[in-house]
């Protein structure tokens, strides 16, 4: 177990990048601490995937240093340096037992056979599938195949930190909380540094204790869970994460107020003079629709169609050719002209989609 | 009462007929030699199973077809674990995999008989490049002398000719490795033979089942390499099966012995090909 550095991180496929478009990761400096959970979520092709090769040293980066525990292992093979990975597709050794499948990380480094055994046992148990023991693992289907890839991931309890590279993709959903909460279960129990890569932000946000978002190869933002919905730093997070995600508006700031498309907006804090492209960003959760004229600051707006989800109802809302979402908590009618209140302190103000901060 | 459909022979009589004209009438009629004595102006007397009796009691055919025997067997364990090591040596991406993939089909275009005589001129002692420049170093190779000369010219050929065959079958196996199992078992620590043993072999299992098949039935009815180079010899250290075969039917002419022959010839590789297919369908079924 160790924390994990990347200090200054960068890599191109290509052997002489030049501009920025030819990173698949951009350069980065980050310090992640020995037995955390964290998770890489993202698009497809944002770079998370190579970002966790990288780490595991699959991959040798084209920029930058790697330091486990503060010692550099940027140029040591995957053997030495003590990682496990879980892939998004099952990898099983077919001619083996599910056992044997689960001893062989374990045998390949030397544990004795009886030693070996027992850890088996408890992995086993651990993700219920003691009664396939002694199955060909070439029989399993494949999200018992994908059960055998995750034990043998879990399966060493020296590991400096074990990476998941969407293990969860083809395992059915009932499956896959249970799985998630056992992944949970362990870490609280091994303290192992845990990183799962994701493109699923439920996934992400029940897993890990911080998730690090990226896009094209940038980490956008590492916050826990509670600080990415809360605080976006960058409007893709704040659209990324949250179901639906984050309302964007182009807007004007003067001081402690908002104007949106002509109407004011009451800002909780003021800001100076700001540079760049304004947008303000409100998350659907602090949207209130009330009867138009009933409040002071409500925007009228059209209704341009609801969603119901059984727990609330998302309502896509007009406002000048713009389109707004907001939640409708279950039982609450819809106001029959209705208006938009943005709640004041969850307004964020972003100049060229980074969050500004107010004075 | 099910009603039956008699048209439904129609369509199954034009495959009748090809098979028929193509294997059935071809067998009987060398069955029906095979069960008979004939002379001249078509005379033929009922012999029973005497020519059968005569062919696998004689020291002739024993000899042909231990030399059959030993033949394939050192082919097969000289072409399969070299066609796998190659196979495995081959890059997998880049321009490389064309080049290695043309160069590996060249052999497998090229005629038997083409091969015998490339070889037969390559080994002569006194104008072969390979014969002369052996017998330049005081080697004592002559093929048309020494039988294991001629065992070892002989072998040499058909490794040339078809170690490509079981490359290219293993290599098919090895490109559908997902590249995530080789990253597996960096991360699992195995070694490199782990890797092969593990995963690597068990995915060629089914092509190598096809290879060891092909090799085998086609170096079990060797005759023109051996013909070429020698015709059978020196003495009768080459005469395979096929060589006999042909020399007692075309040679002497002995038809019925012939026929009988080409029987047993035919269901020694019909069995021996049941063995080796039933052997590893079972080993492949255990590890499923």
């Amino acid at each position: 177990m160790a924390s994990i550095s990347l200090d200054g991180i960068a890599h191109a496929y290509e052997p002489n990048p030049s501009g920025d478009a030819d990173y698949a990761l951009k350069p980065m400096h980050y310090q992640w601490e020995d037995g955390g959970a964290y998770a890489l979520l993202g698009p497809s092709g944002c770079g998370k995937t190579t970002l966790l090769n990288i780490i595991s040293g699959l991959l040798r980066p084209s920029h930058g240093r790697v330091l486990f525990g503060g010692q550099d292992v940027t140029n040591l093979p995957v053997e030495q340096r003590n990682i496990a990975q879980v892939f998004q597709f099952p990898v099983v050794y077919e001619t083996m037992t599910v056992a044997e499948n689960l001893a062989f990380p374990l045998r390949n480094r030397g544990m004795s056979r009886l030693e070996s055994k027992q850890r088996v046992a408890e992995v086993l148990d651990m993700l219920g599938i003691a009664s396939l023991a002694q199955q060909k693992a070439s029989s399993l289907a494949a999200e018992f195949k994908q059960i055998v890839s995750l034990g043998r991931g879990l399966v060493r309890n020296d590991a400096s930190a074990i990476l998941f590279d969407e293990p969860l993709t083809v395992i059915d959903p009932t499956l896959k909380w249970e799985l998630r909460a056992q992944l949970k279960k362990v870490h609280r129990q091994f303290n192992h540094t845990m990183i799962y890569v994701t493109h699923d932000q439920t996934e992400a946000l029940t897993f890990a204790d911080k998730v690090v978002v990226m896009r094209d190869g940038e980490v956008l933002q590492v916050g826990t869970p509670q600080e990415l919905f809360d605080a976006p730093q960058h409007t893709f997070v704040g659209k990324f994460i949250g179901s639906p995600g984050m309302n964007i508006l182009p807007c004007q700031v003067h001081g402690d107020c908002a104007s949106v498309a002509a109407h004011r907006i009451p800002l909780a804090a003021s800001y100076t003079a700001l540079p760049g492209k304004l947008e303000l960003g409100i998350r659907p959760e602090y949207i209130d629709l009330v009867e138009c004229g009933t409040s002071d600051n409500a925007i009228p707006v059209s209704l341009l169609g609801v969603d119901d989800l059984g727990r609330h109802k998302v309502v896509a809302v007009g406002l000048d050719g713009l389109t707004v979402q907001a939640l409708l908590p279950e039982g609450a009618s819809l106001p029959t002209a209705p208006a938009m209140v943005f709640r004041p302190g969850h307004v964020k103000i972003y100049s060229d989609s980074v969050l500004v901060s107010s004075l | 009462m099910k009603k039956w459909n008699n048209r439904a022979w129609l369509l199954v009589l034009p495959m009748l007929v090809l098979v028929a004209f193509s294997g059935v009438i071809p067998l009987m009629t060398v069955v029906n030699y095979s069960l008979q004595d004939s002379f001249g102006n078509n005379q033929f007397f009922w012999v029973g199973t005497e020519w059968f009796e005569e062919v696998l009691h004689s020291e002739r055919f024993h000899n042909a077809l231990g030399r059959n025997l030993l033949f394939s067997g050192i082919v097969l364990a000289i072409e399969i674990p070299l066609g796998i090591a190659i196979a495995l040596a081959m890059p997998t991406r880049g321009i490389g995999v064309s080049i290695c993939l043309v160069l590996m089909a060249l052999p497998l275009l090229i005629p038997w008989n083409v091969v015998g005589t490339i070889w037969q001129i390559f080994g002569r002692v006194d104008i072969g490049l390979l014969g002369h420049t052996l017998a330049q170093w005081g080697v004592d190779y002559n093929y048309a002398q020494s039988p294991l000369a001629a065992w070892i010219t002989i072998i040499a050929m058909d490794v040339w000719h078809w170690t490509s065959l079981v490359v290219l079958l293993s290599y098919s196996g090895l490109v559908a490795v997902p590249d995530a199992y080789y990253q597996a078992a960096r991360i699992d620590g195995a070694s490199r033979w782990a890797v092969f043993r593990y995963i690597q072999l068990p995915r060629m299992k089914r092509v190598l089942l096809i290879a060891v098949l092909l090799r085998f039935m086609d170096s079990f009815m060797i005759y023109t390499e051996p013909f070429v180079l020698t015709g059978g010899g020196p003495g009768n250290s080459t005469t395979f099966l096929s060589i006999d075969l042909v020399q007692i039917a075309i040679g002497q002419f002995d038809l019925g012995p012939a026929a009988a022959m080409s029987l047993v010839y035919f269901l020694i590789i019909l069995l021996l090909s049941w063995v080796f297919y039933t052997v590893m369908t079972k080993a492949d079924e255990e590890a499923s």
